[in-house]
């Protein structure tokens, strides 16, 4: 097994072009005028891009009258925690007051087989579909490309139905079939596209050693996959974390999750509206996806790199 | 064989109903708010001291949100055993579709039609003559709420018509002040408008129109008046920047606006911020010209259930809801009306009982969502968006479009 | 090898594996995306309301649809948004990506950077947005009280900038992600072809526009589907932050669809907008997806 991998890794193939050096003319001088204008254009870029989250910390440290009277970027006064502890703890909607916590660990139990189930499904249709097509497979791949243009709001009654009839409207099961069908289209295709970089040679040769569909997909596919993995669970992690439609319409108030919650106390209409509590619940509800960015930046660079380059 | 049956069912129906074991309800509703979560709590405590239990499942965001997840909720077959609509149009078909239980039985035997007033509410629930939903209160819209500070501010008197606040408007801008607080959302410029019917072009129209669906009454002379009216109060509300119903009703409280056309909850908001009708601030039913207010409100309604325990606590829930202490305790908080008419009401401030005294007349007349479909609501909020939002439509090409739309509503 | 599956028609208890392993795939084609198009096509001809019934009504509710001023609107206002959406994120993108490329140091920091927003929700770049652009708080209170009391940036509460206000908020959450496949086609560019275009003196620009890009076609197909199934489905961005307004300046079809099936309680109407919107992605993205994925010949 590991000589087959250090095979691969002698390829010149995608599964190590985010390792490899960027491409881009030589470095120059340190102060040239180049440099200044790569190097500010990015500054300023990314000042722009951190705005709004900096704006977001800085509210949800402020207090009411504070907030009123000063303006967004000003850093606050006085630093209080109340919002935080009153966004996770104690924001009421109707009659249960507990804030997000409850919805934390709906989201982490709707999140965790959901993303699991989902990529395992796609990897092995987008598997199938590069290395062991058969009539018809890329007419299915069409069209489920094509389903991901479809507007989310438009399949919610048909999947009603569907769900209804399959007997699982309203449980966690449910709720994980329906991300894995609308997580699909695009984690096949990057599975596809992967897979399907990967060189003829090494699959030729598990065959004539007699491997057979799951046994190549296991001994060889999966072990090698590991940036297109990342890139797909990071995908999910925050497509199936940020969800509110599905959650809502899906599940029962019992298992709300953290989406739903946040949406309850943002849009509560009555009184002031708690900005800093709003925007200290926005920032946690963030967080899980925030740090799994944080943390897996480069692997999604490069699993990007091996999903998306092949067409 | 069936006679074994029959007497399984039976002995099982003898010990819900002898022993009542506590049974959890899931209620849905969207009242999220401070004084709508409260007026809740009311509703669970009372249900929770039969035995049973309140289970909570509150949506925020308002009806638009809510009642797509309780009619997904409903058609999936996985109902919650009671849930808030609007009465009148909005659960029809849920009705029809056979979804929805019947309460004739229950409404008989406590004498719902002897106590609920007005009798339309209960009609408003009664579809081919058999009860399907319990009203719980009532909510008028035909209130203008104006700010005395300002009006102090651009020195001129509190006006005590629609005319003369609209004469009033521009000293109010003179001084500053926006003179019509209106928010952004659809409804709440819909809602604007149909209060200004039946204050411009009388009761009648406003029949004709809504419950007629009369496309002539709806591209006549006297619609035309409401929407030169609404031109006005296009033209006042101009420079009102907000969003939320409440953050227009503030703009007043704290005399930045002359005035807002509300419904009756806005003075929920001016008694948190202690405010005092009459020294503060007034409200003027019906506009001050025509004492007409409008019967509306919410309403719970029972999806069938399976389980037998949860269908008898279903009948324990709806007579608690309209039980009279739970009336009075629950709509004090909310802010509007008891629907019973045999109730105390003497915490009630001079607002409501200003309200009370119209209802007393029967000065009053169905409000448009038990009138008209939600289809029609929408496009008349679609309508009346445009229309607010954009200056350069005139008030005769509104009402053509308006005109169409009563033509194809049904 | 991806050819050799196909190739030999014999094989038919491997294939069996993969059909197998594709019945999931399969389900979700034909049930869920081609079932529930073709139930909610055909129900676009009925009266449904609150619940679908089969009462049918032939054109009406197109004839209806197509004479709704905030259908028109939302169709303009996602064209004005759909080309400039894609023109920018396509640019900025590629920019970033060309900058990030110049062996730079602090690549990830910039990068990490550039790409966080794309973690957050729809709803939550909605709201911070609004927040930012809030006239009385935000940026133009900003410049105001520097000193500048004429500023005048409220697109949220100008018709006819509103969908700028939008636009703004998309490019800052998504731009990111084109930015990183970008990236990742320009490090998929051999170093010989720029070794060869600086031996001939093509300035880099040149470069870039005419040997680089048309080399990454692949990459840019793959964004386009992105970004492009992003603009069709564009909804809880413009809800929360400005619910379609002012008047309907930034209504959106998927925002119509999901009106009218739900809170007007009008299915019929929801499903024959949402089938105009199937229809025209169809147009657009069914000879694509064809030709890309469909061709027998075509490998991987």
């Amino acid at each position: 097994m590991a000589d087959v991998r250090t095979a691969v890794a002698g390829q010149a193939d995608p599964v190590v072009v985010g390792a490899r050096e960027p491409y881009g003319p030589r470095p120059r001088p340190v102060l040239s005028r180049r440099n200044i204008i790569v190097y500010g254009t990015l500054t300023i870029v990314a000042l722009y891009y951190l705005m709004p989250l900096y704006v977001m910390i800085v509210t949800s440290l402020k207090g009411m009258p504070e907030i009123r009277f000063g303006n967004v970027f000003a850093p606050p006064v006085e630093i209080t925690f109340e919002p935080w502890v009153k966004a996770w703890a104690t924001a009421c909607t109707g009659l249960n007051c507990d804030g997000l916590s409850r919805g934390f660990w709906n989201s982490v139990r709707i999140t965790i087989p959901s993303v699991i189930i989902s990529i395992l499904i796609a990897s092995v249709n987008g598997y199938a579909l590069a290395n062991w097509r058969f009539k018809g497979a890329n007419i299915f791949f069409t069209i489920l490309i094509v389903g991901a243009f479809i507007p989310y709001q438009v399949m919610i009654y048909p999947i009603v139905i569907i769900l209804r009839e399959m007997g699982v409207y309203g449980t966690l099961t449910g709720l994980v079939i329906v991300h894995t069908i609308f997580g699909m289209p695009i984690n096949t295709l990057l599975f596809r596209n992967y897979f399907a970089s990967v060189p003829e040679e090494l699959f030729k040769a598990a065959r004539v050693d007699g491997a057979g569909f799951w046994a190549i997909y296991f001994r060889i596919m999966l072990p090698m996959s590991l940036p297109i993995f990342v890139v797909s669970m990071i995908i999910q992690v925050t497509g199936i974390w940020n969800d509110f439609l599905f959650g809502v319409v899906y599940t029962r108030p019992e298992t709300y999750p953290m989406t739903v919650q946040l949406n309850n106390i943002v849009n509560s209409v009555q009184g002031v509206k708690e900005y800093n509590v709003n925007m200290a619940a926005t920032l946690l509800t963030g967080l899980v996806p925030l740090v799994i960015y944080f943390i897996s930046g480069k692997l999604f660079v490069r699993g990007i790199a091996a999903g998306a380059v092949k067409g | 064989m069936n006679s074994f049956k029959a007497l399984i069912a039976a002995s099982t129906m003898l010990c819900t109903v002898g022993l009542a074991q506590a049974t959890d309800l899931e209620v849905t509703h969207w009242w999220t708010s401070g004084g709508e979560a409260a007026a809740v709590a009311e509703f669970a405590k009372a249900f929770d001291a039969t035995g049973n239990k309140w289970i909570d499942g509150a949506i925020a965001g308002g009806g638009n949100t809510a009642r797509p997840v309780f009619i997904s909720r409903i058609t999936g077959g996985d109902p919650m055993a009671a849930t808030q609509f609007n009465h009148g149009r909005q659960a029809e078909e849920l009705v029809q579709a056979g979804l929805m239980r019947d309460f004739t039985e229950l409404a008989e035997k406590e004498g719902w039609k002897n106590f609920v007033r007005p009798a339309s509410l209960l009609e408003g629930c009664t579809v081919d003559g058999k009860v399907y939903c319990v009203p719980i209160n009532i909510h008028s819209w035909q209130w203008l709420w104006l700010s005395h500070k300002a009006f102090e501010d651009a020195g001129v008197p509190v006006p005590k018509t629609w005319d003369e606040f609209v004469a009033a408007a521009p000293a109010l801008e003179k001084a500053g002040k926006v003179p019509l607080a209106m928010g952004g959302q659809a409804w709440q410029r819909t809602g604007a408008f149909n209060v200004l019917i039946p204050a411009i072009a009388g009761k009648e129209t406003y029949l004709k129109v809504y419950q007629d669906k009369d496309e002539a009454a709806a591209a006549g002379p006297e619609i035309a008046k409401v929407f030169k009216a609404a031109d006005d109060a296009r033209r006042m509300a101009a420079k009102s920047n907000v969003q939320d119903w409440n953050q227009a009703t503030n703009l007043v409280i704290t005399g930045q606006a002359g005035g807002q056309i509300m419904g009756d909850w806005a003075q929920g908001e001016f008694q948190v911020a202690g405010q005092v009708a009459g020294k503060d601030y007034s409200c003027l039913p019906g506009l001050g010209v025509n004492e007409l207010i409008s019967v509306g409100g919410d309403a719970f309604y029972f999806p069938k259930l399976k389980d037998a325990d949860k269908t008898a606590a279903q009948e324990v829930l709806a007579s608690v809801m309209l039980s009279p202490e739970t009336q009075v305790a629950f709509n004090l908080k909310k802010g509007s009306v008891p629907v019973r008419g045999d109730v105390d009401l003497n915490a009630a401030n001079d607002c409501m009982k200003k309200g009370l005294d119209i209802l007393a007349k029967g000065n009053t007349m169905p409000d448009p969502p038990r009138l008209n479909t939600e289809d029609t609501n929408n496009q008349l909020n679609d309508l009346f968006v445009e229309f607010f939002a954009t200056p350069s439509m005139t008030p005769e090409e509104a009402q053509k479009r308006y005109a169409e739309i009563i033509a194809a509503a049904d | 090898m991806a050819n050799d599956a196909p190739g030999r028609p014999n094989s038919l208890f491997r294939n069996l594996n993969a059909k197998i392993a594709s019945i999931p795939m399969i389900f979700t084609a034909l049930v869920v995306f081609v079932g529930g198009t073709v139930w909610t096509v055909v129900y676009s001809f009925t009266n449904s309301r609150l619940l679908p019934r089969l009462q049918f009504v032939g054109l009406d509710q197109y004839e209806r649809l197509w004479s709704t001023p905030r259908w028109l609107a939302s169709i303009e206002n996602l064209m004005i948004y759909g080309v400039l959406s894609l023109i920018f994120s396509l640019t900025i993108g590629f920019v970033l990506a060309a900058l990030l490329d110049q062996k730079i140091r602090f690549e990830s920091v910039f990068r990490t950077i550039i790409l966080y927003p794309f973690a957050l929700s729809f709803i939550v770049t909605g709201l911070v947005w609004q927040w930012l652009l809030n006239p009385d708080f935000g940026v133009q209170h900003l410049v105001r009280s520097a000193g500048w009391e004429s500023f005048t940036f409220n697109p949220l509460y100008d018709q006819s900038i509103v969908i700028y206000g939008i636009l703004i908020a998309a490019l800052w959450q998504g731009t990111g992600l084109v930015m990183c496949l970008m990236l990742a086609g320009l490090r998929g560019i051999d170093e010989d072809i720029w070794k060869a275009a600086r031996v001939d003196g093509i300035p880099m620009w040149k470069t870039y526009l005419f040997i680089v890009i048309p080399m990454m076609r692949p990459v840019f197909v793959t964004t386009l589907v992105i970004i492009a199934s992003g603009i069709v489905r564009v909804y809880d961005l413009v809800v929360a932050q400005t619910s379609g307004g002012p008047g309907h300046a930034s209504e959106v079809p998927a925002k119509y669809v999901y009106d009218y099936m739900f809170s007007a309680q009008n299915l019929g109407q929801g499903f024959a907008a949402s089938t105009m919107m199937l229809v025209t992605v169809m147009i657009v993205v069914v000879p694509w997806a064809y030709l890309e994925f469909g061709g027998r010949n075509k490998r991987g």
